[in-house]
């Protein structure tokens, strides 16, 4: 079940009201040119790792930070930029984990997609695929028991996570609780290389809901557009208290599973489906039918200058030292052994 | 009045309960029903909404205890037995374990496991996992002994700001009895000599400590004076009173209930060996189950695991020497 949002583009927005194409054009684009530019440095040997892009999926992602309030949780997974910064993950932050920074939330400890920030409610994915639906649970329950109400949590899965046992596990323990977290599945088609046939044998996952006791949203993820509503009314059904969402964007990776990826197992009728759009120009082609593609194009160049500027900020931070790491796993007091073997 | 091992940890959780709003217990079957062994009977009448059933989900229930304490809440989790916390590995050790050091915020939890043999019970609801937890870097693995230990180091574990593998042992459960609940505790981290001798150290810890004491009492007899050191902690190794007991005998024994493929016991000797080769009269030896699956038949388990008569027989072969 797709839900479209025709015509959605071609209308106005009311004065005094947050314009959900600017919000949601502004942040597809930001995330956008910053994988762009991700991409341009791993090729060119700055960055410290891998990089794993989220071409083709912004929207979806983009429209699930931007329903989200100060004070809830979201646990991003891999491709997910859009949805940080959707949230308020300062760019920076992204830079600092890719080109090693000191300074970025994980020290160095930690990089890339694996990067959270704990005091604004950023979730630091492991790569286990699947682990962060119990964790953002558990983070509800506390609140639950703290007494903090409308907060919701919202986390972020593709097809290939769905087959996980955690995913299982995380999405039923979070129902049996009817706790207020979304879960947002990027079917995209593959998983790695792993075409969605090898990956699970029903229809469309987003039927999966009725035997969680879940509600469901299958949503059009190369439509911004249609993204934006279904993620803020799942977010909002979550917040009233009608317990766990499963939202299931329908799009196509368009990139590698990492930089290092061609994707060339990519079949050609996926990329020339209706999935295989890119859901920039599909906004692209609506803000030229509302006149409004000079807007576009300015979103697009104050994007590019704050991609340039925190490269160049972040490119001049300090590096980790491993003079003046602690190199202390656990916090505990007396817990300083030292390992002879190392 | 008498307190066992296990009315110590169910009155450490209930005072943690009372005291600390921020604590809660996740398990199966640990809500009305009071658990598999009753280490959380009466407490969720007494504490309404905290002590709280869960499915039978193991990664999940250890995933939800990792998001409740980073945000700030002190989850203890109780495996119904040790063996069955594999299927929740991933999200202690990659998850709670790492949450510190990636984030540089505490994940305050306990892992309860029921571990350990007992006759009858087979490969799935008698395994030891301490080995296994201290291998990876950011747990704290704590092995009580005694009833004492079982009450002050269960809510040492609660007040820790790291996640905490606290190992149960099901044979002490019910059989363990100390006269009442301790006044006061032995610093944490620290092992404790629970019986001093001059001729020979044996380091051991959880169970297997009630059997080296038997077996030091056995050895009494034909005049050797064995040191017993109860490790109580196994990760954190308190290295030092290792080395001090072995400075005074000059002979070491480790043993672990556990399979002797690395663990405890080996990291004892590997230290021991290492920092403190000069102290040593004779090669120091270890002594663990046997490397297959843990037996059903009593007959069998009784000779799978180390046992006051097999330790009694470790020692005289490390004193001969």
């Amino acid at each position: 079940m797709a839900i479209r949002v025709a015509g959605a583009l071609e209308s106005k927005p009311k004065k005094g009201v947050v314009d959900p194409i600017e919000s949601l054009g502004r942040t597809i684009l930001r995330a956008r040119v910053l994988e762009d530019k991700l991409g341009n440095l791993y090729r060119a040997g700055r960055i410290v790792g891998g990089v794993y892009l989220g071409k083709g999926q912004e929207a979806l992602s983009g429209a699930g930070g931007l329903a989200l309030r100060k004070g809830d949780i979201f646990a991003p997974l891999i491709r997910d930029m859009a949805g940080r910064l959707g949230f308020g993950e300062p760019m920076v932050d992204a830079l600092r984990a890719y080109l090693g920074s000191r300074l970025g939330p994980m020290k160095g400890r930690d990089g890339n997609i694996h990067r959270g920030d704990l005091t604004r409610g950023i979730l630091p994915m492991i790569s286990h695929l699947g682990a962060m639906l119990s964790t953002v649970a558990g983070v509800l329950v506390a609140k639950r028991m703290k007494g903090e109400k409308g907060r919701v949590g919202l986390t972020c899965a593709g097809d290939g996570a769905t087959s996980t046992g955690s995913f299982h596990e995380g999405l039923n323990l979070a129902a049996v609780e009817r706790l207020p977290l979304v879960v947002v599945v990027a079917d995209n088609g593959y998983a790695y290389s792993t075409s969605r046939d090898r990956q699970f044998a029903c229809e469309d996952l987003v039927d999966r809901a009725k035997g969680y006791g879940v509600e469901g949203h299958g949503v059009d993820g190369t439509d911004p557009m249609a993204c934006w509503r279904v993620l803020h009314h799942a977010v909002e059904r979550a917040r009233e208290g009608a317990g766990p969402q499963l939202v299931v964007g329908k799009l196509l990776r368009l990139c590698g599973h990492g930089e290092h990826d061609d994707g060339s197992y990519v079949e050609k009728k996926m990329k020339s489906s209706e999935r295989g759009r890119d859901c920039l120009k599909v906004m692209e082609e609506g803000m030229k039918k509302r006149g409004q593609e000079k807007e576009w194009q300015g979103w697009r160049e104050e994007a590019q200058r704050e991609v340039e500027e925190a490269v160049a900020k972040v490119s001049a931070e300090p590096v980790p030292d491993p003079f003046e790491e602690d190199w202390r796993a656990t916090q505990s007091a007396g817990m300083a052994e030292v390992m002879v073997a190392s | 009045m008498s307190v066992t091992y296990l009315d110590a940890i169910r009155s450490a959780q209930e005072k943690a309960l009372r005291d600390d709003p921020r604590v809660f217990i996740y398990g199966q079957d640990v809500g009305r029903f009071g658990g598999a062994f009753k280490a959380t009977k009466n407490l969720a009448e007494k504490f309404p909404g905290r002590v709280m059933d869960s499915p039978i989900s193991e990664d999940a229930m250890v995933g939800m205890a990792v998001g409740a304490a980073m945000e700030g809440m002190r989850p203890i989790v109780e495996m119904q037995f040790a063996d069955f916390s594999t299927v929740g590995l991933n999200q202690m050790l990659n998850h709670a374990a790492t949450t510190f050091w990636r984030t540089g915020k505490p994940c305050p939890m306990v892992l309860r496991l029921p571990s350990g043999g007992t006759p009858g019970s087979g490969p799935f609801h008698s395994q030891s996992m301490e080995a296994i937890y201290s291998h990876y870097p950011g747990i704290v693995v704590m092995t009580p002994a005694t009833v004492e230990d079982a009450y002050t180091m269960l809510l040492e574990a609660i007040e820790l700001p790291d996640p905490v593998v606290f190992c149960e042992h099901k044979l002490l459960y019910y059989h363990l009895k100390s006269e009442a609940l301790p006044e006061s505790a032995v610093p944490a981290f620290r092992a404790r000599v629970v019986r001093a001798g001059r001729d020979i150290t044996c380091v051991t810890y959880s169970a297997m400590v009630h059997e080296a004491v038997a077996a030091a009492e056995e050895l009494a007899e034909e005049g050797y004076e064995v040191e017993v050191v109860d490790l109580r902690t196994v990760k954190p190794l308190d290295t030092d009173t290792v080395l001090a007991s072995v400075a005074r005998t000059g002979r070491l024994l480790a043993v672990g209930e556990s399979w002797p493929w690395g663990g405890a016991s080996a990291e004892v000797v590997a230290r021991v060996a290492s920092e403190g080769f000069e102290l040593l009269d004779a090669p120091p030896k270890r002594l663990n189950a046997k490397d297959t699956p843990i037996p059903y038949h009593p007959n069998l388990w009784a000779a799978h695991r180390p046992t006051a008569v097999r330790i009694a027989a470790g020692l005289r072969e490390v004193l001969r020497y």
